[in-house]
């Protein structure tokens, strides 16, 4: 009898110890990862897109990280101070940081770094006002600017500025083609490359000399492509994908709710901050007439879109800021389904309805690769439109190149369209609504919107280094444009993180999985 | 001597060949609407008009299409097939890199249908009529009419949800390498449903042509003879009527080749299968001229390649061919 209460006693012991630690970290293991868009470089400092960003962001270490509050945290950059006129802002760098083929990370990489992005980063706002770097000393970096430019601290996280080595890009090659953005990557983040098969895999390993003790926890990503989300899906079921980022499928993430063994999170994503939006031509009639683009936005049942279309899995967006962003503001214009008030400000407009019940006939464009977020609301368009008269046309576009085309020609009435704000307004928000911004180029200003109002607080907002006063400018900027609507917010777009639960403390700070991957780590079940 | 003269005859026309394919394909990619930078643009996020204008100068973008296409042959001459506007990487490491993968689909694809098709073909011509002659016949017009797409897509279906044995994508599964016996049964098990849905096309023309090819010969009058000298109905059958029947299969083969590589593009697309096909895919959606260029250089050297292999075959199978 002693015996057996022993044995149980025992046996009780060591099913708490179990338990303890299987809430333990645990080093080791390979963390299998999808993606959509095959990787073309690893220099995350010429390059965006995930496709970039992801496995960037885990080769190269940036001045600061990013917790799932917006807050800075240390990372090459031990500590940092602003002076008191927001003109320089001085990192003081760890010392014992070093890049994956054994030299010193010092202030003349992080200066060479920041420069190279300046000059080459496709988000050329992202640090256009910085005038130089100064060195006093290897650990040291002062960076010295025209104007104060509160964006800085976001521009310095994981995906948008990996510290490069200036003894491997710094040999006069030019960057953008350089080599070593494919083959022989060397950074100094907790992840080095060991295989590229483009468009298909992706393999890091865990980088031994990494300046954070005992991190990271895996042994090895490896990135696998997935054009095809259906895919993706089968693969995490089967258990063979463990993580897979930036899903925007409604069906099925549905689906991988089901899932006993899946987890699906939006968490992650509130500094990509992406919406999309239904696009005018605000230079082509009638769509010049904000009666007219209001009549649209009165006719289209955003909660619709959500609930029905999006499963629930999306939320409205009421104005050009992403509700995660601490500039957004709730106080605009806002647009509910209001049939009459639609057909009242057409007839105003001066668009009556002819025999045929038709007021207008209008072409509706999408871009191609994202079914939930842009054709199926292009389609959307049809029925709803058609309840205040105006007959749609769907163009479907051949492919990205064609859609980009119509774009740059500005050949559209009206579009499906999308953006990431990437951390601050200054780096992703401004692009679509100042009028300096009118280019013959996808992702610009293409509603044509121009208004000296909105270039001004915006250009304030930039450089205003008190957040409560950059918030107010904030603030007007997004109650004019929602008054003037140049173009109208559908929905947040539904990015979501499906992981199987083998995967602890997945990636959900404001980057999500474009910051490094320290704290992940793998159960055996 | 002959055959040297005439492979020599065939690798100069091959040459004319190549160069047409590669001037017309040039001339019709750029019929597309669109450009690669814009498609860039498009996936890093946006992009300012001054890097804009550097790539496009930078790709030689920006000359007149003529001018473009005589830069290209130029450079081409000198063997050098351009860098990819999308991986920044020599063209060639690219499509090499990937090679392999398409030619063991292909060609496991191709013996699969050849041998099985052939296989079934004469089993149906045996007893044209019978029971077993039928079957293969319903069965080969339902694989000849299903596009290969579908087959696939059913084949994951099946093999994803109802009975989940056989890997649904990719060509390896996400691992370490475990020493080459076990890579290559990894790549084995990641072939076989692949290398299925284009095989069963084939095999099912195969298995038709096999059959009428066997009806044909076996009604002719030197079988008859065979029969009548009283040689035992095995030797008539294999030596005498299936050595003869087998010339329209190895012509069909020849001029299938090309068939089969575009049946690849669909399947590496369904199965994720990293070769040249879904390379070619994605290179069309990017306007990356270079690479769609070089992979057309690559898939017309093959078909010429399958072809000189068909033509040797062809001598060896009927010896009158050496003759005349």
């Amino acid at each position: 009898m002693r015996r057996a209460i022993a044995a149980f006693i025992t046996t009780l012991a060591l099913a708490a110890a179990a338990t303890a630690s299987a809430q333990e970290p645990r080093r080791g293991g390979t963390l299998v990862m999808g993606q959509s868009t095959g990787t073309t470089s690893f220099n995350n400092a010429v390059g965006s897109g995930t496709g970039i960003m992801v496995p960037g962001a885990q080769i190269f270490a940036s001045p600061v990280m990013h917790d799932d509050k917006w807050n800075p945290k240390p990372y090459l950059a031990e500590s940092w101070e602003l002076s008191p006129d927001s003109l320089s802002m001085t990192l003081h760098l760890r010392k014992d940081a070093v890049f994956h083929d054994g030299k010193p990370v010092t202030s003349e990489d992080v200066a060479f770094s920041i420069l190279t992005i300046r000059d080459n980063h496709p988000f050329n706002t992202m640090l256009a006002p910085v005038e130089r770097v100064d060195t006093p000393d290897a650990a040291t970096a002062i960076i010295r600017l025209k104007h104060p430019h509160p964006a800085l601290l976001y521009a310095m996280g994981p995906p948008l500025m990996p510290i490069l080595p200036k003894h491997i890009y710094g040999d006069g090659r030019p960057i953008k083609t350089h080599p070593n953005n494919t083959r022989d990557v060397v950074g100094s983040g907790p992840f080095k490359l060991v295989e590229f098969k483009p468009g298909d895999q992706i393999v890091l390993e865990r980088f031994d000399r990494f300046f954070i003790k005992d991190r990271p926890y895996l042994d090895r990503i490896i990135l696998k492509t997935y054009p095809d989300s259906q895919t993706s899906i089968l693969e995490l079921e089967a258990g063979r994908l463990l993580l897979q980022p930036f899903f925007n499928r409604v069906l099925e993430l549905d689906r991988a709710k089901t899932n006993p063994q899946l987890v699906i999170t939006n968490e992650g994503y509130a500094a990509v901050g992406g919406i999309n939006w239904l696009l005018f031509n605000n230079k082509r009639k009638p769509f010049d007439d904000v009666r007219v683009r209001q009549a649209f936005a009165y006719a289209i049942d955003r909660d619709f879109i959500v609930k029905a279309l999006h499963k629930g899995l999306s939320k409205v967006a009421t104005g050009p800021i992403h509700s995660g962003f601490p500039q957004y503001s709730a106080d605009v214009t806002r647009y509910s389904l209001n049939l009459k008030k639609a057909e009242e400000l057409l007839d105003a407009a001066g668009l009556k309805k002819g025999p045929d019940g038709i007021r207008l006939k209008v072409t509706c464009d999408y871009y191609p690769g994202d079914e939930d977020g842009q054709k199926r609301l292009a389609e959307y368009m049809k029925p709803a439109l058609k309840k205040i008269g105006i007959e749609v046309e769907v163009r479907a576009p051949a492919d990205f190149a064609a859609w980009a085309k119509r774009m740059a020609t500005k050949d559209f009435d009206i579009s499906m369209d999308a953006a990431f704000a990437w951390g601050d307004p200054v780096i992703g928000v401004n692009r679509t609504y100042l009028s300096t911004n009118i280019r013959p180029l996808v992702f610009t200003n293409n509603a044509q919107y121009e208004n000296p109002k909105v270039d001004e607080l915006l250009g304030a907002a930039g450089r205003e280094p008190d957040a409560a006063k950059r918030k107010a400018l904030y603030g007007e900027f997004q109650k004019i444009v929602t008054a003037d609507l140049p173009l109208f917010w559908l929905t947040e777009l539904p990015y979501h993180t499906i992981y199987n639960k083998r995967v602890h403390n997945p990636p959900t700070t404001i980057w999500g999985t474009a910051s490094p991957m320290l704290d992940v780590w793998l159960s055996e079940k | 001597m002959a055959l040297i003269l005439f492979m020599a005859r065939r690798l100069f026309y091959a040459a004319i060949l190549v160069i047409g394919v590669l001037i017309l394909s040039f001339l019709l990619i750029r019929l597309a609407p669109g450009d690669p930078v814009d498609t860039l643009a498009g996936q890093m996020g946006g992009m300012t008009e001054e890097i804009r204008a550097g790539l496009r100068s930078e790709y030689g973008l920006d000359q007149p299409t003529l001018v473009q296409l005589g830069i290209y042959l130029e450079r081409f001459a000198t063997g050098n097939l351009g860098y990819s506007y999308f991986f920044n990487l020599p063209v060639l490491s690219l499509i090499l890199q990937r090679l392999p993968a398409t030619l063991l689909l292909v060609l496991t694809a191709l013996v699969l249908a050849v041998v099985s098709g052939t296989i079934l073909g004469v089993l149906a011509s045996r007893r044209p009529n019978g029971l077993l002659s039928q079957a293969i016949t319903v069965v080969s017009v339902i694989g000849y009419s299903a596009p290969v797409f579908w087959t696939g897509m059913l084949l994951i279906i099946l093999f994803a949800s109802v009975l989940p044995i056989l890997p649904v994508s990719g060509m390896t599964a996400a691992a370490v390498s475990g020493g080459w016996l076990l890579d290559s049964l990894d790549v084995a098990h990641h072939l076989v449903l692949p290398a299925l849905s284009l095989a069963v096309v084939y095999l099912a023309q195969y298995s038709r042509l096999t059959r009428a090819s066997m009806l044909d010969v076996l009604g002719s009058d030197y079988v008859r003879t065979a029969r009548a000298k009283g040689l035992e109905e095995r030797k008539v059958f294999f030596k005498h009527a299936f050595r003869n029947a087998m010339l329209p299969i190895i012509t069909i083969v020849g001029l299938q080749f090309g068939n089969l590589l575009a049946g690849a593009i669909v399947v590496e697309t369904v199965f994720n299968w990293p070769g040249l096909g879904r390379l070619a895919f994605d290179s069309v959606l990017r306007r990356d001229y270079p690479t769609l260029l070089g992979l057309l250089f690559f898939s017309s050297l093959l078909v010429i390649v399958a072809n000189q292999l068909v033509d040797v075959c062809y001598r060896l199978a009927d010896p009158r061919i050496k003759a005349s």
